[in-house]
């Protein structure tokens, strides 16, 4: 028993180690300077410093080449909008593209269903051409705009997949029980099928945020500096006189603490099951 | 006229028709049991009454309006589930409140008429809790105050004693009447149990390959089943059925079958055709010494059911007859005799199935 607890223990701690590293070695190198980084052997043991994200924050780093102008905050508030819109327009059409993919049959229903699956397949760089030439045209290069409508690319077949699953799990006659009692099509949809789906819901929504928080080729090619998100800024670190490692590891600690607090807090969500005992067995 | 009438419902998914013409009348404090084999078609039929089955063609008259455009939410009917369909997201209280919201009650009287129902189903203590804390019996009893509580004029039962435990089961076939007879509505009550169609039922309707086969009073459908199948469905044990050949005899016929030698007024129709006589199991009496026109048989196995035992039995040829009897029979094994009442003979054509009957005829429940 001891023992079988102890090798438990030693698995799990080599498994922690294991995919904990890279961030916990991202978070070390944030807090040394450049010099620190690069030293070999690496230094087990440094002064830290906050010097980057100072640099980060200020916009202003003072390297041994000069002085470069860094917009990694306006970069993080880029990533911030877009990613957010992207995912509040994806689910104002895809919850209810799902309700209808789940509820009812029509013509060509699968198909187009499965089309926008197949946009997921998709690689990025076989439309982004074609794409940029439109939006050069239609004037949507380099807008907001145009990026939440390219981001739906990621987000939206993401969210009508999985919430259209849990519309699917969810027993029709509790909706139609709804409806006899006297509510409206529409209040069973927004009172019963919506949250009974909530769980799928915020799973979609959360995962098609973090896809779109991570997408780099859609703005690196349809957007300017002043428009790019965190991905595509961090390039403004790989500069003539170097790359400046201090500043992209806070960077990234910077940068992954939206997500990771999201993905924190709506945890409890995806594991509760609302639905349980609703029917029977 | 105050109820529910139903003229020509059809419904079909694909080249399935499944139900195909039902007319149906039930009157104000009537409950009708619509009694029928599982994917009769008992289920949609009672979704198109209530507007939930876009593709059922047909007139639903409510109180003498025609809602058969209507949706569902304004058809003011009361529905219980089969599988209770509560709202797993709301506390019972809310789940039985839902109508009343509909229907703008304000919140004092929806705290009043809630409370009355609960205390009437015995389910008051409860009201806090949400679906997956109760247990079956009381999700039942929430499922059927939610239907009973905007006192609807139509209340369509699918089957809701199905999923409770034998002795709530019991207890409802019980205590139903009187509430649905204070409820005043005209019911549809859906069941696959024979033993709750009588309970229950002024009336009974069978639902079979989509059309009402036989529509009257539960006694008169078991008494007088209109074919094979609802011999074979409506009683259980379920009744015994020996194929045989009638012949003409003095003012009726005279049947042999299985050793037994019965002669039954009228029925001159079934003389020399293949028919099946059927007995229930408890018009046979079973006797442990030999009597006039008994028929010798063994004792297969005893099932004590209630009151009476269930016996099966096997005769000389072969053939197997279950018998029902209210005293001791002899232990598995034993040689006893059977004796049949041919008062209680039923005679079936053995091709359609359709019920030879001394002319009577058997009603139907339109309007």
């Amino acid at each position: 028993m001891a023992i079988a607890k102890i090798l438990r223990a030693l698995a799990l701690s080599l498994v922690l180690a294991f995919f904990l590293f890279p961030i916990v070695w991202i978070l070390l190198m944030s807090f040394q300077t450049n010099e620190e980084i690069l030293r070999l052997p690496p230094s087990t043991f440094f002064r830290p410093t906050l010097g980057n994200y100072i640099a980060l924050i200020s916009g202003h780093l003072e390297t041994a080449a000069g002085e470069l102008d860094i917009t990694f905050l306006h970069n993080l508030w880029n990533s911030i909008l877009l990613s957010t819109s992207s995912v509040a327009l994806a689910l104002l059409l895809g919850v209810p593209a799902a309700y209808a993919f789940a509820r009812f049959r029509f013509r060509l229903g699968e198909d187009i269903a499965f089309t926008m699956l197949s946009f997921r397949f998709a690689p990025p760089l076989l439309v982004l051409l074609p794409l940029s030439l439109y939006f050069q045209d239609l004037g949507l290069n380099d807008t907001y705009l145009g990026l939440i409508w390219v981001y739906q690319l990621i987000c939206l077949p993401l969210i009508l997949w999985i919430v259209r699953g849990y519309f699917e799990d969810a027993s029709p006659d509790i909706e139609y029980a709804y409806r006899i009692d006297g509510h409206s099509w529409w209040r069973a949809f927004t009172r019963i099928a919506v949250p009974l789906a909530g769980p799928g819901i915020a799973a979609a929504g959360l995962l098609s945020f973090i896809f779109a928080w991570n997408n780099f080729v859609f703005a690196l090619i349809l957007a300017s500096a002043d428009k790019q998100p965190v991905t595509v800024g961090a390039l403004a670190f790989v500069t003539a006189s170097g790359i400046q490692y201090g500043q992209i590891a806070a960077a990234i600690v910077l940068s992954i603490l939206p997500t990771l607090a999201l993905a924190l807090y709506a945890q409890r969500w995806l594991v509760e099951g609302l639905s349980l005992g609703a029917v029977k067995g | 006229m105050s109820g529910l009438a139903i003229a020509d419902i059809r419904a079909q998914f694909g080249r399935n028709e499944v139900l195909r013409g039902i007319d149906l009348a039930v009157a104000a404090g009537e409950t009708l049991v619509l009694f029928g084999p599982s994917g009769a078609g008992k289920t949609v039929l009672l979704r198109a009454i209530a507007g939930l089955e876009p593709g059922a063609t047909g007139r639903v008259v409510i109180d003498g309006e025609d809602v058969s455009t209507h949706g569902p939410e304004s058809r003011n009917v009361g529905m219980a589930f089969q599988n209770f369909a509560l709202y797993p997201h709301l506390s019972a209280r809310e789940n039985i409140a839902s109508p009343l919201r509909a229907r703008g009650v304000s919140a004092g009287e929806i705290d009043a008429r809630v409370g009355a129902i609960a205390r009437l189903l015995r389910i008051a203590h409860v009201l806090s809790h949400p679906p997956r804390a109760l247990s079956n019996g009381q999700k039942q009893r929430t499922a059927l105050a939610r239907a009973l509580i905007a006192e609807p004029r139509i209340l369509l039962l699918d089957d809701p004693l199905r999923n409770v435990d034998a002795k709530l089961r019991y207890e409802m076939r019980l205590e139903l009447p009187r509430l649905l007879r204070e409820s005043n509505a005209a019911t549809i009550y859906v069941t696959q149990d024979y033993r709750e169609a009588m309970a229950l039922g002024d009336r009974v309707a069978v639902l079979q390959n989509g059309v009402i086969a036989q529509c009257g009073a539960a006694d008169a459908v078991y008494d007088l089943p209109a074919n094979r199948e609802v011999a074979r469905l409506f009683g259980d044990p379920p009744i015994n059925l020996l194929p045989c050949r009638p012949q003409a005899a003095a003012g009726g016929i005279d049947i042999e079958a299985a050793g037994f030698r019965l002669h039954l007024g009228a029925r001159e129709e079934a003389t020399g055709k293949d028919c099946l006589l059927g007995l229930r199991p408890e018009t046979l009496s079973l006797s442990d010494h030999p009597i006039a026109g008994g028929v010798a048989a063994d004792i297969v196995a005893i099932t004590p059911l209630h009151e009476r035992q269930v016996v099966l039995t096997r005769t000389a040829a072969g053939e197997e007859l279950v018998v029902s009897v209210a005293h001791d029979v002899p232990k598995a094994g034993s040689h006893v005799w059977l004796l049949a009442d041919p008062r209680a003979a039923l005679v079936f054509e053995a091709s359609a199935g359709k019920l030879i009957q001394a002319p009577m005829a058997i009603r139907g429940c339109a309007a």
